[in-house]
C-alpha cells in the first residue's frame, strides 16, 4: 500500500487512561512521515474485555460504537497488536450474521498495528540520537500469533544503531496478562508474570519495550513489586515512546 | 473459580517438584517439535493437509462409520457401539467373560480412561494390567495419566526407582533409567505370556480396507494385540478417516508433533484376526465404538472442529498454563488446551466451565496443532455459551456461568463504552480524581504494583490538539 | 447393539444431511532420490535409532551368524517354508554353536519357548523405507508375527532394491488398499525403546533389545538402479 494521505487513530482505553503518552508518541511518529492522523472523539474501547469473557452481546453494542467511530475508507492505527486483533480477526466474527457485518469487515480490512504499519507501509527509518542502551523487546502473543507482527517490531528497533536487544529465557511463551485471565485466574496469571519478568530482569537490560501497554503493564507491575528500587529493574515503554524518544530532537 | 479447581491450581502451583519435572519434559517436547518440523512450508502444506482429512472425515462421519463396520466385519472384525461409557464398559465384560478371563492385558488408550475401564473391571473381579511402561508406573502408584503420550512425565526417575521398589522388591531395578526399563521389561514378560485377553486404544480406524492403526514404540501394543487370545480395540467415533493412503500424511504429523521422532518404532496396521493357517494373532478382533457425547459434539459446527484432534499433545506441551500445573490439575481425563475444549463439552459447562477459563487465550496450542484446530476461538466460544448458549447451541449446562453481579458490571461496562459521551465523562473525571481511586485492585495487586491513571487521557490530549477533524 | 449404532448414527445426520464433501487433494509424498541416496538414507535414518544395517550378498547366513554369535545368541527362530528359510539352512555355517529352530507351530504349543527360550527371530520384509529408515513387514502363515517381536534379537533380510523413499509412495504404488490387507501389516523402525521416565530413552522394551538388517544386494552399493 502507498503511503496515504490521512490516517485514523484507534488509542484503545488501556493506552487512553493509562499510557496517554505512548499514544501521543504513535502519533507523533506518524504526523512526522507526513500523514495527516485523526482521533476521532467518538472512540472508546474495542470490546474485547467482555468479547473474551463470554459476553457477547455486551461486546457487540460498544464494538458497534468504534464502527460508527471509523467510517471513512482510510487505515486505522492502532498501538496495540491485542487491539488491533480484535477489530481486525474478531470484528468480522462478533457480527457475522448481523446487519453491521459490512461495516464490520470494512473496518477490520483497514487496521494495522503501528509497527506494521511504520514498518510495511511507511518504510521507516529514523537516526538513532540515543545513547547505547540494551532493551528487551517483549513480543504480545497477539503480536506474535493473532497479527503476525513481531517480526515488524523487531525491525524497527533493529534500525536503531545504538540499540541492541537482549533475548530472555522462553521469549515465546506468555507474560500471564490475558485481560481479564490476570484477575480470574490470578495464580497462573502470577506464576506466568513472575517467570517472564525475572528472565527479563536477568538479561540485566535497560529498558523493557513491547507493542502491547497490556503486556507492560503486567511486567512492569510485577517487577516493581519484585523489585522496589529502580535501578534494580529495567525501565518499561510503549514502543511509540522508545521510538520517537530516541528518534527526536528534544 | 470452583474451590476445587482453585485448591487443585495452588497445590499444583506449590509442588516444586513436580513443576521442575513437567517443565523440563516440556521444554524438551517443544525443542523436539521444533527439530522434527525444520520446514516452514512443508510443515503449513501438511497441517493444511491434515486440517482436510480429518474434516473430510468429519464431514462424512455416519456414512464412513457404516463403511468401517462393514470392511470391519468383512475382514472378521466385531463391530460393536456404545453411546456410552457405561454401555462401553459392559461390552467389554461380556466378552472378557464369554472367554473367562480373569486377566487383561492393556495397551495405552485415553479412551479406556475415559471409559473409566480399569476401575470398572477390577470390581468385577478381573485385573487390569498396564504394560506402557508409563501407565504401568502409574497403576502401581494409582495415579491417572497426566499427559496423553506420556501419562507418567510429571515422576522424575527417583520416584519411578521407589515404585518398582516398593512393588518388586525382588527384581534389581537400581535408579538408573537402563535398569528400571530392563526391570519392567522382566516383569512385564510374565504378563504378555499369561493374559487370554488384551486391550488397545485405536489411532486412526481406516474405513476404505477396515484397518486399525496404532503406533507406539515399546512393542507393548503389538504384544498386547498378537499374544491373547482375545483384542478388543476401543475407539471413539471420530478416530475414523476415509482412506488408507491418508494414514502416512497423518502420522507424520502425529508422531513428530508429539514427540518429534520422524516415525514411531512400530506402525501396526491390524485387519482381522488369525485367518487359516496363520501361526498366531488373536482368534477374535473386536472393535468397540465409543461415542459418550462426541455426537453431540459433531452437531455443532464450530465446536464440531476439536473432533479433528489428532491426539498428538502438542497443544498441552506449548501451553504455558499446562506446562506450570501439570494435567492433573486440571482433574479431567484429558488436560491441556484439548482438555479444556472437549471435556466441559463431555460433562457440561456448568461443571467444568473454570478449564476453558484456565487460559491467556495466548493462542500457542494453535498455532502448533497439527489438524489446524482453532483453539483459543474453542476456548472463547465455550466461555459465550458459559454466559449464555448460541441460538441453537446443545452444549450441556449452557447458560450456568452467568452471574448477577458480572452481569451487572458488563451491562455497566457496555452502557459507558457504548456512549462516547458519558465514556469521555467517566473518563475525564477518573483522570482528575485519579489520586482516590484506590491502589489495590484486588487479586491483581497481590503480586503487581497497580496501574496509575494518567493526569489527562489521550481523548483531552488529542482534543486539545485539534485531531478530531477530518 | 444395532440399536445403540442406529441412534449414533442417526444423531450424527440429525443436524447437517450428507455432506458429499469430495476427498482432499492427496499428492503422494515421495523423494528423487537415487537408488544410492535411499540406501545411505535407510542406512542413516535406522542406525539413529539403534538400528544396526550390514551389505550382504549371497553369504548373508554367514554374516548373520557371525554376528549372533558376536551378540552371544545360542538359536536362531526362522520362518520353515520360505525361500529364505532354504537359503539359511543351506548356507548356515555351525548348527550346534547356533542351533536353527524352524517356526511351525501355533504360538499356543511352543510359547514357553517363543518367549524365553529363544534368543534371535529371522524374518524376511517387504521392503524399506529410507525417509524414516524403517522396514515394512506383512507377516503371513509362513512368517507370523511373533517371530519380529518376542525374541530379543529380531534379523531381517532386506532386498536393497526394494527400498522407496517414502511409506506413502509404497502404500500407494503397491496398492495396498486394493489387493487387500494382511492380517497386520507392519512398520519397523528400530529395536523397542520408551521415553517414559524422565524423557530419556532406554532402548529394549518389550518389543526386541536388537535389530539387525542385512541388506541385500546384486551387487555393491555403486550397483543400483
Amino acid at each position: 500500500m502507498d503511503k496515504p494521505a490521512s490516517v485514523y487513530f484507534f488509542g484503545t482505553c488501556l493506552i487512553d487512561m493509562i499510557l496517554p503518552q505512548a499514544g501521543l508518541a504513535a502519533m507523533r511518529l506518524l504526523q512526522r512521515e507526513g500523514i495527516k492522523v485523526v482521533y476521532p472523539q467518538g472512540q472508546t474501547c474495542c470490546g474485547q474485555p467482555a468479547y473474551n469473557s463470554g459476553y457477547d452481546k455486551e461486546a457487540r453494542a460498544v464494538a458497534r460504537r468504534q464502527l460508527d467511530a471509523f467510517p471513512r475508507d482510510i487505515p486505522v492505527v492502532v498501538p496495540s497488536a491485542s487491539c488491533a486483533g480484535m477489530i481486525k480477526v474478531q470484528y468480522p466474527r462478533l457480527f457475522a450474521g448481523t446487519p453491521d457485518k459490512g461495516r464490520a469487515d470494512h473496518l477490520a480490512a483497514r487496521v494495522y498495528e503501528l509497527t506494521d504499519f511504520l514498518a510495511r507501509v511507511l518504510d521507516w527509518r529514523r537516526k538513532d540520537l540515543g545513547e547505547p542502551i540494551t532493551v528487551v523487546l517483549h513480543h504480545s502473543c497477539s503480536a506474535r500469533r493473532e497479527m503476525g507482527v513481531a517480526e515488524a517490531a523487531t525491525v524497527l528497533l533493529s534500525r536503531l544503531e545504538h540499540l541492541e536487544t537482549l533475548e530472555p529465557d522462553h521469549a515465546h511463551e506468555c507474560c500471564g496478562f490475558g485481560g481479564t485471565f490476570s484477575v480470574k485466574q490470578p495464580e497462573i496469571s502470577a506464576a506466568m508474570a513472575a517467570d517472564k519478568s525475572m528472565a527479563i530482569a536477568s538479561t540485566g537490560a535497560q529498558v523493557l519495550v513491547s507493542q502491547d501497554g497490556g503486556c507492560l503493564m503486567n511486567l512492569g507491575g510485577t517487577l516493581t513489586r519484585r523489585f522496589p528500587d529502580p535501578s534494580q529493574r529495567p525501565a518499561v515503554k510503549h514502543i511509540a515512546e522508545l521510538l520517537w524518544e530516541r528518534t527526536h530532537e528534544p | 473459580m470452583s474451590p476445587e479447581f482453585r485448591v487443585r491450581v495452588g497445590q499444583a502451583l506449590g509442588n516444586e517438584r513436580v513443576r521442575r519435572n513437567i517443565r523440563r519434559a516440556m521444554d524438551g517436547l517443544v525443542l523436539k517439535r521444533c527439530k522434527a518440523f525444520p520446514d516452514e512450508h512443508e510443515l503449513t502444506v501438511l497441517r493444511r493437509r491434515g486440517k482436510l482429512i480429518r474434516g473430510h472425515a468429519l464431514a462424512n462421519l455416519p456414512d464412513l462409520l457404516r463403511e468401517l463396520e462393514r470392511n470391519c466385519e468383512r475382514n472378521g472384525i466385531r463391530v460393536h457401539w456404545a453411546e456410552t461409557a457405561e454401555e462401553g464398559n459392559g461390552i467389554v465384560l461380556d466378552i472378557l467373560r464369554r472367554h473367562g478371563a480373569e486377566l487383561v492385558i492393556k495397551g495405552k488408550s485415553m479412551v479406556s480412561e475415559e471409559m473409566g475401564l480399569n476401575a470398572y473391571l477390577e470390581a468385577q473381579g478381573i485385573e487390569p494390567v498396564e504394560t506402557d511402561l508409563g501407565e504401568f508406573i502409574l497403576q502401581l502408584a494409582d495415579e491417572r495419566p497426566s499427559h496423553i503420550i506420556g501419562p507418567a512425565i510429571h515422576k522424575d526417575r527417583l520416584e519411578v526407582a521407589e515404585l518398582f521398589a516398593n512393588h518388586f522388591p525382588e527384581i534389581p531395578s537400581g535408579e538408573d533409567i537402563e535398569g528400571l526399563t530392563a526391570a519392567a521389561r522382566q516383569i512385564m514378560r510374565e504378563y504378555f505370556g499369561r493374559a487370554l485377553a488384551g486391550i488397545s486404544g485405536v489411532n486412526f480406524a481406516v474405513a476404505e480396507t477396515g484397518t486399525l492403526c496404532l503406533v507406539e514404540n515399546e512393542g507393548n501394543g503389538r504384544l498386547c494385540t498378537t499374544v491373547p487370545q482375545v483384542h478388543i480395540a476401543v475407539c471413539g467415533i471420530e478416530k475414523v478417516i476415509a482412506r488408507l493412503d491418508q494414514l502416512p500424511p497423518l502420522l507424520t504429523l502425529l508422531t513428530r508433533s508429539a514427540t518429534g521422532q520422524p516415525i514411531t518404532t512400530y506402525v501396526n496396521m491390524i485387519s482381522g484376526p488369525r485367518r487359516e493357517g496363520e501361526l498366531d494373532g488373536p482368534g477374535e478382533v473386536h472393535l468397540v465404538l465409543l461415542d459418550n457425547g462426541r455426537s453431540r459434539v459433531h452437531a455443532d459446527r464450530e465446536l464440531r472442529s476439536i473432533l479433528r484432534c489428532i491426539r498428538c499433545g502438542a497443544c498441552m506441551n506449548h501451553c504455558p498454563v499446562y506446562s506450570r500445573l501439570g494435567g492433573h490439575a486440571y482433574g479431567t481425563v484429558y488436560p491441556g488446551p484439548i482438555g479444556s475444549v472437549l471435556e466441559p463439552q463431555l460433562q457440561g459447562i456448568d461443571r467444568l466451565g473454570d478449564l476453558p477459563d484456565a487460559s491467556s487465550l495466548c493462542g500457542a496450542c494453535g498455532e502448533v496443532c497439527p489438524v489446524r484446530i482453532p483453539l483459543p476461538g474453542l476456548l472463547r466460544r465455550l466461555r459465550a455459551e458459559g454466559i449464555r448458549g448460541r441460538k441453537g447451541s446443545r452444549v450441556i449446562g449452557r447458560g450456568s456461568r452467568r452471574k448477577p453481579m458480572h452481569q451487572l458490571i458488563w451491562a455497566l461496562w457496555s452502557r459507558v463504552n457504548a456512549c462516547p459521551v458519558l465514556y469521555r465523562g467517566l473518563t475525564g473525571l477518573a483522570t482528575r480524581l485519579r489520586w482516590l481511586v484506590p491502589t489495590s485492585l484486588g487479586p491483581w495487586s497481590r503480586t503487581r504494583a497497580a496501574p496509575v491513571i494518567a493526569p489527562r487521557s489521550l481523548h483531552e490530549l488529542a482534543r486539545a490538539e485539534g485531531l478530531e477533524g477530518e | 447393539m444395532s440399536a445403540a449404532r442406529d441412534r449414533i448414527l442417526q444423531r450424527l445426520r440429525a443436524r447437517h444431511p450428507a455432506e458429499p464433501r469430495p476427498l482432499p487433494d492427496n499428492p503422494v509424498r515421495r523423494f528423487d532420490w537415487t537408488g544410492e541416496e535411499r540406501l545411505m538414507r535407510f542406512k542413516e535414518c535406522l542406525e539413529a535409532v539403534r538400528g544396526e544395517v550390514a551389505w550382504v550378498g549371497e553369504d548373508w547366513p554367514r554374516i548373520l551368524f557371525e554376528r549372533l554369535r558376536e551378540k552371544g545368541a545360542i538359536n536362531l527362530r526362522y520362518a520353515l517354508d520360505s525361500d529364505l528359510g532354504a537359503e539359511l539352512e543351506q548356507a548356515w555355517p555351525d548348527g550346534d554353536a547356533i542351533r536353527l529352530i524352524p517356526h511351525r507351530e501355533q504360538v499356543e504349543t511352543c510359547r514357553q519357548d517363543l518367549f524365553s527360550r529363544t534368543d534371535a527371530g529371522l524374518t524376511g520384509c517387504l521392503g524399506g523405507i529410507a525417509e524414516t529408515g524403517s522396514l515394512v513387514l506383512w507377516p503371513s502363515v509362513q512368517e507370523p508375527r511373533l517371530l519380529s517381536l518376542v525374541p530379543p534379537i529380531h534379523a531381517v533380510v532386506l532386498e536393497a532394491s526394494r527400498i522407496r523413499s517414502t511409506f506413502h509412495e509404497f502404500l500407494v504404488e503397491e496398492d495396498w488398499a486394493g489387493r487387500g490387507m494382511p492380517t497386520n501389516a507392519l512398520l519397523i523402525t528400530g529395536p523397542s525403546k520408551s521415553a517414559d521416565i524422565e524423557q530419556t530413552l532406554a532402548y529394549g522394551v518389550h518389543g526386541p533389545k536388537e535389530l539387525l538388517v542385512l541388506v541385500r544386494q546384486d551387487q555393491g552399493p555403486a550397483g543400483l538402479a
